[in-house]
């Protein structure tokens, strides 16, 4: 396996009218890895993941995706290299079914020549999320923890070697989450590397092998679970006291 | 849906021998439904299907038309001014397109009402090109009514053929599946992987190019050209109509909407030209109040036509 | 002509323009309905001073706040009537609508009135400063105009009703929760939108022929001057209506008469790619 990153960020800003959204942003994720963003409402992380995916420019920095310089790339073209993402409300075509939704990540990816290969990737990956019995019902149909399946059925038939899930779980109730962190581990056992935004330490601490830490859009604080949670500046920004020793002993098990 | 490809075929037959049997009227009257059909179903890949409300349809109808006789003017035989038209509008509508296309919604649609008058207006004023409001004579095909009649009706056929094939592709093939995508949520097409800018644009000159071969052999047909019966505002509302009439989105709608529309006009009110645009009107409001879906909607159960999310929001 | 008398007769013309234009931006803002009968709510604003000058002696200054009501209880009914039922459809749904309504319309009022020009001759002389001309009727236009916008723009600001469309303008679904009756609203919105249309009329009345022809050119001009200016706001319709003033001025004089339309609509088309929320975005809210 190589050692080179799979993502590397450096220097990135981005300003919306006068707000400085990110903040000389740099960081690295390795191949498979899955790395757990978090921080506050307002931190900028969605911003973040906007930024590698093309849909906004950055005002200035890099980024490098398995070497290639993609810092001025549109969506379809992050989507076409294997960089994919969720939304936190869910973006489905409404009126298509999920077959054709999760078909389209396929084809037009390039990971599908024809549609009906589209559709036989879609299958498989319908299978793996557990959606067959909807696979004929229009996504507007759905219900809410469905359409996040059909997500991420969409993303996995996208192919892609980075998945970014911006709040995938938002909404979901405990039950619904389990089944959720199982899903996003059977994705990275697959080789897919995953940055995970979450607000949930729960699932964040139950999934990552390193954790990033966004204020104000400036990373403060990047590394393993245990010593990220102990960082005073990531205490005050984000957790609080208590949290944190309680979920300290959690980050130790 | 078997039956509705044999009766298109039974169409298709009455209309190529219409010669044969018809007279002078009817030929006409068949070549004027395939303009329309070829108008139609050219403005379904950017209106129907792709979801972006055009109605630019009589700028590039206006342009073929102009660049076809202007051609002709200059001596070139009619076919190949025809081949030069649709050259041309493919070229302006690739320009046009790349930089009305940012645009979403209402301005798009302002937008493309705005070519049209943009285009009357440069046609009037420019008149050492095209005789401005005194009009453009267009050569007369030589040969005799009869054969000019067959000439144009083979003619427009043949770019109502080619409209409905292309029609088939987008129904069927991946551009026509991206399209849909882009209507029914664009940017998630984007990050899915639809190159959206270029499809818009592909649409768009398709639907365009047809306009434009129509425009020339129109100008050629009549033989004479003025702006605002080539930039007509009247024709770029009626085309969306005819297409919603039958329903906008698939392939044999704007057929169908074609086909009614004419016949209604022909048989209840052309003969009232000054009632032309209230009976427009009046179809207009019955077709949204009565018939959102189109003729086609009614009957058999059908899925539901793809339709762009409900509110749209005026700057985007 | 004098650059000053130029400017002049721009700014007459730009006040006319934003008197013209502030309603059809209201509606298109608030109820997001591009409304093309508004050149005919012009025209037949038009026709009511004309009538009513012509055959009862009534002094066309008179007729703006009659054609004003008239247009307005006639907006009312057909927003309640027709356009009430696409609010919340696509665009191609609703501009086709009021496209083929305003067909209709323009049918009515070709029958009724006849393609035929006609003209208020009322001659109240000019008024002379400074090098530059400018006849009374004009001139009583131009302020007229904006009294008018000015009395919209207070009753949007000031009055519970203008404030309730300014509400469901900003976000529909906030004001239904703040117990703002939208539908009412709309008509409304709808209805001040055509008395403003049919005020302009008839001051247009006064000083340039009309015809059920022109209806479309009043759209167009109606048109640029939202997309020069910005939607939905008063401040807007003004920049806006004041803008294109100027350029038809200048570009009339210049380039002729005709350019200056073109001008006009590729200045527009500019503006819609370039910055489509227009000179004033979305800043003002009144």
């Amino acid at each position: 396996m190589s050692q080179d990153p799979l993502l590397r960020v450096s220097g990135l800003e981005k300003s919306f009218g006068g707000v400085r959204a990110v903040r000389q942003v740099s960081f690295e994720v390795g191949r498979g890895e899955i790395v757990g963003l978090i921080g506050p409402n307002g931190a900028g992380k969605t911003t973040l993941v906007n930024l590698i995916t093309g849909v906004v420019r950055p005002d200035g920095g890099r980024i490098l995706f398995d070497g290639a310089d993609v810092t001025t790339q549109r969506p379809f073209q992050a989507a076409r290299r294997g960089l994919a993402r969720t939304f936190q409300i869910v973006q489905p075509f409404p009126q298509m079914t999920v077959l054709e939704n999760v078909a389209a990540g396929a084809l037009f990816t390039g990971k599908a020549a024809s549609r009906r290969e589209a559709e036989r990737v879609a299958a498989e990956q319908i299978a793996f999320v557990g959606l067959q019995p909807f696979a004929e019902a229009p996504a507007v149909s759905l219900t809410l923890p469905n359409r996040k399946r059909l997500e991420f059925a969409k993303s996995l038939a996208m192919g892609p070697r980075l998945l970014m899930l911006d709040e995938v779980n938002a909404g979901l109730n405990s039950a619904e989450l389990d089944n959720a962190l199982d899903l996003i581990r059977r994705i990275a056992a697959r080789g897919i590397t995953i940055i995970l935004i979450e607000h949930l330490m729960k699932v964040v601490l139950g999934l990552s092998t390193r954790i990033m830490v966004l204020h104000h859009g400036e990373l403060i604080r990047a590394g393993a679970p245990r010593d990220v949670l102990a960082d005073p500046r990531v205490v005050e920004a984000y957790l609080g006291q208590k949290f944190a020793e309680r979920y300290g002993r959690l980050a130790d098990a | 849906m078997r039956t509705r490809y044999v009766l298109l075929a039974v169409g298709v037959a009455l209309l190529v021998l219409l010669p044969a049997y018809g007279g002078n009227y009817l030929v006409r009257f068949g070549t004027f439904l395939c303009m329309y059909a070829a108008l139609a179903l050219g403005w379904n890949v950017i209106g129907g299907v792709t979801g972006y409300p055009s109605f630019a349809t009589a700028a590039f109808f206006g342009a073929g038309a102009y660049a076809g006789a202007l051609l002709q003017v200059a001596h070139a035989p009619m076919p190949l001014a025809w081949v030069g038209a649709v050259v041309f509008v493919a070229a302006a509508a690739t320009v046009v397109g790349f930089m009305i296309l940012r645009l979403r919604g209402h301005y798009f649609a302002v937008g493309s009402i705005a070519l049209v008058e943009v285009a009357r207006l440069v046609a009037s004023s420019w008149s050492d090109l095209t005789g401005g409001g005194m009009g453009l004579n267009v050569p007369i095909l030589p040969g005799g009514p009869e054969y000019a009649g067959m000439v144009f009706l083979y003619s427009m056929f043949a770019v109502a053929a080619a409209a409905f094939a292309v029609g088939l592709w987008i129904e069927h093939g991946k551009l026509g599946f991206a399209l849909r995508c882009i209507q029914q949520n664009e940017d998630a097409a984007d990050m899915v992987g639809v190159n959206t800018t270029a499809c818009k644009i592909a649409a768009f000159v398709l639907s365009a190019v047809f306009a434009g071969a129509a425009g020339a052999i129109y100008a050629s047909w009549t033989a004479y050209l003025d702006p605002s019966d080539a930039f007509s505002i009247l024709l770029t509302l009626k085309v969306p109509v005819m297409a919603m009439l039958g329903g906008a989105g698939t392939v044999l709608g704007p057929i169908v909407g074609v086909v009614v529309f004419q016949a209604m006009e022909e048989l209840l009110w052309s003969n009232f030209l000054e009632i032309h645009h209230a009976i427009l009107g009046l179809m207009i409001v019955g077709l949204i109040f009565f018939l959102p879906g189109g003729l086609l909607s009614l009957g058999a159960r059908r899925r539901m036509p793809a339709r762009a999310t409900s509110r749209e929001v005026p700057a985007e | 002509m004098s650059e000053l008398q130029i400017l002049v007769n721009g700014l007459v013309l730009g006040s006319l323009y934003a008197c013209m234009a502030v309603g059809f931006s209201l509606v298109w803002g608030v109820l997001n309905v591009i409304n093309m009968l508004h050149g005919s709510f012009i025209v037949l604003g038009a026709y009511i001073s004309f009538f009513l000058f012509r055959h009862a002696g009534v002094h066309p200054f008179v007729s703006v706040p009659i054609a004003a009501a008239v247009l307005f209880a006639l907006g009312y009914a057909l927003q309640r009537g027709a356009i009430n039922r696409v609010v919340a459809r696509p665009v191609l749904t609703t501009l086709t609508l009021t496209f083929g309504l305003d067909m209709l319309a323009y049918n009515l009022m070709i029958l009724a009135f006849s393609a035929t020009p006609v003209r208020i001759i009322l001659d109240l002389g000019r008024v002379e400063a400074a090098g530059v001309i400018v006849p009374v009727d004009r001139l009583a236009a131009m302020l007229l105009a904006l009294l008018l916008t000015a009395v919209l723009y207070a009753v949007m600001r000031g009055s519970k009703i203008g404030r309730a469309i300014v509400a469901v303008r900003m976000d529909r679904d906030a004001a239904t929760l703040m117990g703002i009756q939208v539908e009412r609203i709309y008509a409304v919105t709808f209805a001040l939108g055509a008395l403003m249309a049919g005020a302009a009329g008839a001051l247009l009345a006064l000083i340039f022929p009309i015809s059920p022809t022109m209806s479309g050119q009043y759209l167009g001009k109606v048109f640029i001057v939202c997309v020069l200016g910005g939607l939905g706001n008063v401040p807007g319709a003004l920049a806006g209506g004041f803008a294109l003033g100027l350029i038809e001025a200048f570009a009339g004089v210049y380039l002729g008469p005709q350019n200056a339309m073109t001008m006009g609509y590729v200045l527009m088309l500019l503006l819609l790619l370039v910055r489509p929320t227009g000179l004033m975005g979305r800043k003002g809210y009144e």
